[in-house]
């Protein structure tokens, strides 16, 4: 009997491992960051390209930061939920226009709607690498005193928003 | 005399080269020679399963951008990793390094080995003495001769 039995435990064991692994995104990864001070930066913003967005001036106050672009499709996806959230006023939403042409950034928040109060342009990419973005949307969440506390890859949708971020959001707000 | 003049002309050029500031990147064969060595030891963070040598994902080419420059502002390799780990994670690089969090991917192989190899060896055992358990009685044992013998004497 223990013959059949061994086996038969051993495929039970294989079979609950990649069962747990098929509920795992592999494109969502760790990040170190999360408990660390926010990178600076300081970027010409998007409207009014001569002047400039800089994180300190972030200082004192809970942001996210919103790394996002006109040919990101995931962007599209999670742009009700943003646009519903600056309406509510809880928290501001900065906006990084990441690799991307200005006049297209523009169009496109003409065409869907502006949530951010500012956006910063990070041609190059080089905020990005900062903040170890690898694919947009991502949004992070900045606390007073400039130190990342969550990170969001991919879209952010409207239950992680009222079960993780707001909460969150809320707690930091009152420290 | 003459050898001495003949040296220092020829030297000339080389102090001259020197002089100049770092040629452009591409143009550099050490500095492509230790961003290639560098990007086989990195993933790609958009196409998971390849090394940053191999992607050409928008993302991959700025890194390689960014490794490009480090390398020419002189940085050593681990202060280069440290600078990718400090930002994407272990999960950058295709050798982790061992951590409390990996212990079980590192040893794991070796304990299914010494496992597999112990249950192997128990096995073999155990068939052992289960073929020494079996004793012939005397008439199979005279059958046994017979045969044999039978077998010997044929041509």
């Amino acid at each position: 009997m223990s013959r059949f039995l061994i086996p038969l435990g051993i495929f039970v064991v294989v079979l609950a491992f990649l069962g747990v692994g098929l509920t795992l995104n592999p494109r969502e990864l760790p990040s170190p960051l999360v408990g660390k001070p926010a990178p600076n930066f300081s970027l010409p913003q998007l409207h009014e390209k001569d002047k400039v967005l800089s994180s300190t001036d972030l200082r004192g106050q809970v942001w996210l930061l919103n790394f996002w672009a006109s040919w990101c499709g995931g962007c599209k996806e999670e742009h009700p939920v943003l646009i519903h959230l600056a309406k509510s006023g809880e928290v501001p939403i900065y906006g990084m226009d990441y690799k991307d042409r200005r006049e297209e950034a523009l169009a496109w928040l003409k065409e869907w709607g502006n949530p951010y109060p500012l956006v910063a342009v990070d041609e190059s990419g080089r905020v990005g690498i900062d903040y170890g973005v690898y694919g947009v949307p991502e949004t992070y969440v900045i606390d007073k005193a400039g130190v990342i506390r969550y990170k969001q890859i991919g879209p952010l949708r409207e239950d992680v928003l009222q079960t993780k971020i707001l909460p969150l959001v809320r707690e930091l707000q009152s420290q | 005399m003459r050898w001495f003049y003949l040296v220092v002309i020829l030297l000339i050029p080389g102090l001259a080269a020197a002089a100049y500031e770092a040629s452009p990147l591409a143009e550099n064969p050490q500095v492509e020679a230790r961003l290639k060595a560098l990007a086989v030891e990195l993933r790609c963070l958009v196409c998971q399963n390849q090394t940053l040598a191999d992607s050409n994902a928008p993302l991959a080419e700025d890194l390689r951008r960014e490794v490009r420059e480090m390398i020419v502002k002189n940085m050593s390799d681990q202060e280069i990793i440290d600078f990718l780990v400090s930002r994407y994670g272990d999960f950058v690089l295709y050798r982790p390094p061992l951590k409390t969090t990996t212990t079980l991917l590192w040893v794991g192989p070796f304990l299914l080995l010494i496992g597999g190899a112990t249950a192997l060896v128990l096995a073999l055992r155990k068939r052992q003495k289960k073929l020494a358990a079996v004793a012939l009685t005397e008439a199979e044992h005279n059958r046994v001769a017979q045969l044999l013998s039978e077998g010997a004497n044929r041509p």
